[in-house]
């Protein structure tokens, strides 16, 4: 084969896709590269310091000129409260749908519950907002008789439903790779089905479940409009399940727009996304123990 | 003895039946979602509110529609390169590790975070104003770790057969890549690309500050240069999924709520067509495996 020849039918295919490749790279290095740079404006430029964002409660940005405080801690509390009991209301019913599916009625788990939890997965998070706008928040409000429900509850259940299918799917899958002759042999020492769940199979695919788990949590951490519309976006501590509180994205969904470019207060914002995707790091890294941990268990 | 026995059984028929019942709310619920989405789509129909004017989200509907297009255009060259690149050429070096952990931190990136460095990159860079282009390469973005994967997925899956009759016919790799594998793992493939086409319709979050959130669109001028130009990609467009955002938020429009209502049953229905499309299509491609096997045993 000659030497063009080899180069049209190998090299050139070769190098294109090698290229592709490397871009992936580039691209997340310059999204983190570019976030780097406009999050940590808000301490370079405008002399703040970590503490203060990550602690202080005082928020009260200046979009002209300096001099304002960046104390972002209602929204980082208000961001982990409401994604922590996201996990807290899904997690349960997630690892219960996922045990049916495989162990109970692997049947019904492939026809109905795989496709609804795909689907479940498909719908937009604003539709999950606008059903938890226009039932939920109603309903919170004649229930407990609020003159609003706009509240951590609301918020926390529109996101439970939303991370509900990214917890299943990944507990399914780990309880399908747990080998059969651990099923086998528990059968064949006399336990029951509920015994096998409890004392074999749950234990052997935790690592598994508890990647879904993370998961799901980073979903919750990072999902914006959904919460935003539920949540009321008042700037405050909650004083309990039922107040209205505020997060990460929904300011900066709110205020991105409004502010000034390269002001303290859009700066603060960049900070804040930049926050989001130091907490997505940390996600993955916590997957990375967990999948570890089970390797070690095999 | 019985007594420890009986006992057990008991627990294995309440935790079976436990299981059962979450099982079924889970289903419940999903039914109920769909239902009341499309009860209320259809409980506040009238013909203007799917028209092309002011008054309808005939507008939206082809902004989104349009969207996804180009972002299809943008990232499958991208993704399946990468995805080849992946399963073929990579190896299992450093640096191959080090793209597997990009693909990760990506496809757990919080999608405001990506519309964010779209806004970055792509306007404030640029010095543009709000255009469907920019939103088609945010989306793009969202897309690209999880079409790799599924286009490394469905290579891996090909038999080994297909490579060693393709390299005994004195083919180069990439030839062989070409003309055997990626058109066998073709249909795997098509799934990924309906599942990250659905993605695009329902995403809201990544658009809000790249693609904008309304738009000035005459569908009788049709020369793609002209700012109201419904084909020219570098207008501002709002999609169905923001148009319920904005509708939701800022809530200027009299007619908000029907249309917010109508949008969503929009939107639910694509995702439940373009979820059974996908499952349509994998179920082709077991029957096509199917086939194969009965071929190979005559």
């Amino acid at each position: 084969m000659s030497k063009i020849e080899k180069f049209r039918k190998e090299y050139l295919g070769r190098s294109f896709v090698t290229v592709m490749g490397l871009f992936i790279i580039f691209l997340t290095l310059a999204i983190g590269a570019f976030l780097f740079y406009k999050g940590v404006a808000t301490f370079t430029v405008h002399g703040h310091s970590v503490g203060e964002f990550l602690f202080s409660a005082d928020w009260a940005p200046a979009d002209i000129g300096e001099g304002g405080t960046v104390g972002a801690a209602y929204f980082i509390v208000g961001s982990i409260l409401i994604s922590t009991l996201a996990l807290v209301i899904a997690t349960p019913f997630s690892v219960a749908t996922a045990l049916f599916m495989t162990e109970i009625s692997p049947n019904l788990g492939k026809k109905l519950l795989q496709p609804a939890v795909e689907i479940f997965v498909g719908i937009p998070s604003v539709v999950y907002g606008w059903v938890g706008l226009t039932v939920l928040v109603p309903f919170i409000a004649r229930v407990f008789s609020l003159p609003y429900g706009y509240s951590v509850l609301a918020g926390s259940i529109v996101l439970s439903v939303m991370i509900f299918p990214t917890i299943t799917s990944v507990s399914a899958d780990a309880i399908r790779n747990v080998p059969i002759e651990y099923t086998e042999a528990s059968y064949g020492l006399g336990s029951t089905r509920w015994q096998l769940i409890r004392k074999i199979i749950f234990p052997a695919a935790l690592p598994g479940i508890l990647t879904g788990v993370v998961l799901g949590l980073a979903r919750a951490f990072g999902e914006a409009l959904a919460v935003a519309m539920v949540i009321g976006k008042t700037q405050a501590f909650p004083s309990g399940l039922l107040s209205p509180a505020t997060n990460l994205t929904a300011a900066i969904t709110a205020d991105m727009g409004n502010t000034t470019e390269g002001s303290e207060w859009n700066d603060a914002l960049w900070t804040m996304a930049l926050l989001l995707l130091l907490i997505s790091f940390l996600f993955i890294v916590l997957i990375r123990l967990a999948g570890k941990i089970g390797e070690d268990k095999r | 003895m019985k007594n420890f026995q009986r006992r057990a059984h008991a627990a294995d028929r309440t935790a079976t039946g436990v299981l059962y019942a979450i099982a079924c709310l889970a289903l419940v619920l999903l039914a109920a979602f769909i239902g009341y989405t499309f009860f209320q789509g259809i409980r506040v129909f009238e013909p203007k509110y799917l028209s092309f004017g002011r008054e309808g989200i005939g507008t939206q509907f082809f902004n989104t529609v349009y969207l996804v297009f180009l972002s299809l255009v943008i990232c499958l060259p991208i993704g399946i390169s990468a995805g080849i690149y992946m399963a073929e050429y990579a190896g299992n070096g450093r640096l191959v590790r080090f793209l597997r952990t990009c693909i990760e931190t990506l496809s757990s990136l919080p999608s405001i975070v990506v519309g964010l460095f779209g806004y970055l990159v792509f306007l404030v860079m640029t010095g543009s104003h709000w255009n469907l282009l920019a939103g088609a390469l945010a989306v793009s973005i969202l897309n690209l770790p999880q079409l790799t994967r599924v286009t490394e997925d469905g290579i891996r899956g090909v038999p080994e057969d297909y490579r060693q009759g393709s390299y005994a016919l004195g083919a180069t790799h990439w030839q062989t890549i070409s003309k055997v594998i990626l058109p066998a793992a073709m249909p795997r493939v098509i799934t990924g690309i309906i599942m990250a086409a659905g993605r695009g319709f329902g995403e809201a979050a990544a658009l809000l500050f790249t693609s904008g959130m309304s738009s000035d669109v005459n569908f009788n001028n049709w020369n793609p240069t002209s700012i109201t130009s419904p084909l020219n990609p570098l207008r501002p467009a709002d999609t169905l999924a923001v148009h319920i955002w904005a509708l939701k938020t800022e809530g200027i429009d009299p007619n908000s709520g029907p249309l917010s209502d109508i949008s969503s049953a929009v939107l639910v229905l694509m995702v439940l067509v373009f979820s059974m499309g996908a499952r349509l299509i994998g179920r082709k491609l077991e029957q096509k495996k199917a086939g194969n096997k009965e071929q190979g045993g005559r």
